[in-house]
């Protein structure tokens, strides 16, 4: 059951990229480029995006537990650290480069196989030099 | 029509993803998470799952969908390097990218995924007005 439900869920996440064209970097590039020729349609699918996920976040308070899993796994750090700002921050400049987030990237191994391969290798490195870096550190 | 349309569409899919998983499984979707689950946990299984759909999903592209954009001519492997780099390691030191920060981190009114994605469409802005 979890694993057709995470294979599913993977499905509609990617058709969902690739309907709304997030998987090809030069719509995503066109929405960040607000100071010049903008193209604003992203934010059509931020917005309906998160106006769903909203609806699912008012179900979540009403249970106890969710459908299948026996507990709710919700991130629930709220702590604004540096970490965070300026891990942020360099994946906006990383995105900004190539228009690629992560889950266009690896779209793209597919879609535009001579630029994804590339990018997936670099994300794969630049992943694990971060998961090797905080591994030390706790050693 | 278009314009609308296919964004629409789009965004209602990840949502309606977002929420199916968060309901049926309990969990948020991030996609820079879920790899890296897939790279470093000892459960790679129901990762690689979401990985393998979300790789056959969004190849979907022009098959289902009309393309309105052409993709942009392939850039050099230097550029793509660096940002893959910048893309990975800044997602996991930031704990998320715009799908994990983004949709599932506004729709719960996260006040760190509000700052991170606030950070990160702003420096992406800064970066592609410089490098135009």
């Amino acid at each position: 059951m979890y694993a057709i439900i995470t294979f599913i869920c993977g499905l509609l996440f990617g058709l969902g990229l690739a309907f709304s064209e997030m998987t090809n970097p030069a719509v995503v590039l066109g929405f960040l480029d607000v100071f010049g020729n903008w193209n604003p349609s992203l934010i059509i699918v931020m917005a309906s995006a998160i106006a769903v996920g909203m609806i699912g976040y008012l179900i979540k308070g009403k249970r106890l537990a969710p459908f299948v899993a026996s507990k709710w796994q919700v991130p629930t750090l709220r702590q604004i650290d540096s970490k965070l700002i300026i891990g942020s921050a360099l994946f906006g400049i990383g995105w900004g480069i190539s228009g690629y987030c992560p889950g266009p990237g690896l779209t793209a191994l597919v879609n535009n196989p001579s630029e994804g391969i590339y990018f997936v290798i670099a994300l794969i490195v630049g992943s694990a030099a971060h998961h090797f870096q905080t591994r030390a550190v706790k050693m | 029509m278009d314009m609308i349309f296919n964004p629409l569409v789009g965004g209602l899919l990840i949502g309606i993803t977002t929420v199916i998983y968060l309901l049926s499984l309990g969990k948020v979707i991030g996609i820079s998470g879920i790899l890296s689950q897939l790279l470093f946990s000892k459960e790679r299984f129901l990762p690689f799952l979401f990985i393998a759909g979300l790789i056959i999903g969004g190849s979907a592209y022009g098959v289902f969908t009309e393309q309105t954009v052409a993709f942009p001519e392939t850039r050099s492997p230097l550029i793509l390097i660096i940002s893959g780099l910048l893309v990975g390691y800044g997602t996991r030191l930031g704990s998320g990218c715009t799908s994990g920060h983004g949709v599932c981190g506004i729709s719960r009114l996260s006040p760190r995924s509000v700052v991170a994605t606030l950070v990160f469409m702003t420096t992406a802005i800064i970066t592609v007005s410089i490098l135009n």
